[in-house]
């Protein structure tokens, strides 16, 4: 059943809950960092409105910094600005950064380990009728083979917006993967967040499959764990929001419960969010996983609903997956 | 008007000459480097230190220094050996360059050592940087100068346009870049890899003030790099022709020497040809 001490959307399943983007989150969030913060400046790669950076702009102009069509410029002036002591947020679509700069960000930011924030807007295939060239489904793993990096992967707008109030005290080069279309809200402004540290979101009595999701695709879990209950499958649903630092010890305790595993992501099936829990178990305890995912394929046009039903990335895909890796570790 | 004395000319060509010196021990021991473009901004590495920059080797962290970006970061041994000679580090130390756990990485690594402003060595990320560096500084009403040390072939990098549109866009002249004009990169001369000409033209045509120099004429450089300094409402660039191997005639020129290394009877020759009037070093 739903973890009431997370205080989530307190209907959870009513067909009344609110959808919001995440990059709303981002972009609310980042305004709130420059009230506090100072040292807080924005860069956008010409696309300061879909990334939500507008109000950050409008507040602060003498804070914020457009760089044009020009995503390597922008990891860059960002690593330069870090170097003197800001803290850099630099936002784009994330199929061009870090899909178009990954060396930039790579020698400039990782390997210096300086504090930019690198925003990831337009993750998956629900970006829609722009098509695949627009889709970022590579970007989890890009990030995450970055020694010094921090990977989120936040499930709505609150777990974003706080993703973002968080990561401007961490100190570390740090990538948040954003989403635009409109999703469930989740999580409330009490739910409890910390990078590096998953919560269950939901747990049966008897757990025997963990699903370890992260993005938007958590309240399908959700739904599936619902789903499951009523045929009979007790579950737990591990928010995996930190991809790196993973939380590793929920992760084995999840997965040591339950005996299965399915991971959920609006991701490339190879090195993202189950590839990283994949990793894990078979160093420590190796289960039956099923990988909801996109599986070694790009997308295409459509609607983001169509999509994600198109590549299986739903609720019902889920249940499946769960049922697939019960029997896997009952044979 | 002159903003260098004959005094201080002098003092930076010794310095210059015992770079060279240690630049050329540092690479036969190591087995492995870049020598020609090192040797070719002796000169310009000697001049900064001594006379341009606002530093402390004592502090290299001092908040008010100003900061010089190396971006063609292949050309570390004479950042390392400039550095040594002016007191940030045993002089000793050169020589763990390129070996295991040494803080004098092959390619230079901010976080290694105090005082390498940035990490580099992929061609074209040092003026992009810079660019951030300088308008964080301006944010931070600092009055401390960028300066950014780029290579040719460099010029053949998107980013670094990307960065050159921006800056000159932006009119940021808190930064001054310095071209290291030697015409040679890996593979051959650069305009025969791909042609870079015109350049004065392609900066100036970016919003960029450019000047020419000798590279390896003391009193011009700095005297280009102080009205650089005074031109206000957009960036400057110096084109620095520089002579790749300068000071060992023998390589002078030859692209062959961009990366490669001098043997043990090869650094002794070298070395010869720079110390006619200094102490002689050799290779043990």
């Amino acid at each position: 059943m739903v973890n009431n001490e997370l205080k989530l959307h307190a209907d959870l399943f009513a067909n009344t809950i609110p959808q919001v983007p995440l990059r709303d989150g981002f972009g609310d969030a980042v305004v709130e960092a420059g009230q506090s913060n100072e040292d807080v400046v924005v860069l956008s790669a010409d696309v300061s409105d879909s990334v939500r950076v507008a109000g950050f702009k409008k507040q602060f102009p003498e804070r914020y910094v457009e760089v044009g069509v020009a995503e390597q410029n922008m990891a860059g002036i960002a690593a330069g600005l870090a170097n003197v002591g800001k803290v850099p947020f630099m936002a784009a679509y994330a199929a061009f950064s870090p899909g178009r700069n990954w060396e930039q960000i790579r020698t400039t930011i990782a390997l210096s380990d300086l504090p930019v924030k690198i925003i990831g807007s337009h993750g998956g295939v629900s970006v829609g009728p722009d098509g695949a060239t627009h889709q970022a489904i590579e970007d989890i793993t890009l990030m995450r083979v970055l020694p010094n990096m921090q990977v989120i992967v936040p499930c709505d707008y609150e777990e974003a917006r706080k993703a973002v109030l968080a990561s401007v005290w961490n100190n570390k080069p740090t990538y948040i993967r954003l989403s635009r279309h409109k999703t469930p809200a989740i999580t409330t402004a009490e739910t409890p967040f910390e990078i590096g540290r998953a919560e269950y979101f939901w747990r049966s009595e008897q757990p025997r499959v963990a699903l370890i999701a992260a993005g938007p695709l958590v309240y399908n879990a959700l739904e599936a764990a619902k789903q499951l209950e009523g045929d009979g499958i007790g579950t737990s649903v591990l928010n995996l929001h930190s991809v790196k630092p993973m939380d590793i010890v929920r992760v084995k305790e999840a997965v040591r419960d339950a005996g299965a595993v399915v991971s959920i992501e609006e991701h490339q099936i190879l090195g993202g969010v189950g590839g990283t829990v994949a990793e894990v178990l078979t160093q420590n305890q190796p289960v039956p996983q099923e990988m909801v995912a996109l599986h070694d394929h790009f997308g295409q046009s459509g609607t983001a609903e169509e999509l994600l039903q198109y590549y299986h990335l739903t609720t019902e895909a889920i249940v499946e997956a769960a049922k697939r890796a019960r029997s896997r570790a009952d044979s | 008007m002159s903003y260098v004395t004959e005094a201080d000319i002098t003092r930076i060509q010794v310095v210059a000459n015992d770079v060279r010196q240690s630049v050329i021990e540092m690479l036969a021991r190591a087995g492995s480097g870049h020598l020609a473009g090192s040797l070719g901004m002796a000169d310009i590495l000697a001049a900064l230190y001594c006379h341009v920059l606002r530093h402390n080797p004592d502090d290299p962290e001092w908040e008010e220094r100003d900061r010089l970006v190396l971006s063609n970061g292949h050309i570390a041994p004479v950042r390392y050996a400039t550095m040594a000679h002016l007191g940030y580090f045993p002089v000793e130390e050169l020589f763990t360059l390129r070996q295991l756990g040494s803080r004098l990485q092959g390619h230079p690594e901010r976080n290694a050592l105090p005082g390498l402003e940035t990490t580099s060595g992929p061609l074209g990320d040092g003026l992009t940087q810079a660019i951030g560096m300088a308008l964080g500084l301006s944010m931070n009403e600092s009055d401390a100068h960028v300066y950014t040390l780029m290579s040719d072939g460099e010029q053949q990098c998107g980013v670094t346009w990307e960065a050159v549109m921006f800056a000159g866009a932006h009119k940021i002249d808190n930064l001054t870049g310095i071209i290291a004009r030697n015409n040679i990169q890996i593979s051959g001369s650069t305009e025969e890899v791909l042609a870079l000409e015109p350049l004065v033209e392609k900066y100036e045509s970016f919003n960029w003030n450019v000047i020419e120099v000798d590279g390896h004429n003391i009193e011009m450089f700095i005297d280009a790099i102080e009205q650089a300094k005074h031109t206000t409402g957009k960036p400057t660039v110096l084109i620095a022709h520089t002579v790749p191997g300068k000071g060992v005639p023998e390589i002078e020129g030859d692209y062959r020497w961009h990366g490669k290394v001098p043997t043990k009877e090869e650094a002794n020759r070298f070395l010869a040809a720079l110390t006619q009037d200094r102490k002689l070093a050799s290779v043990s």
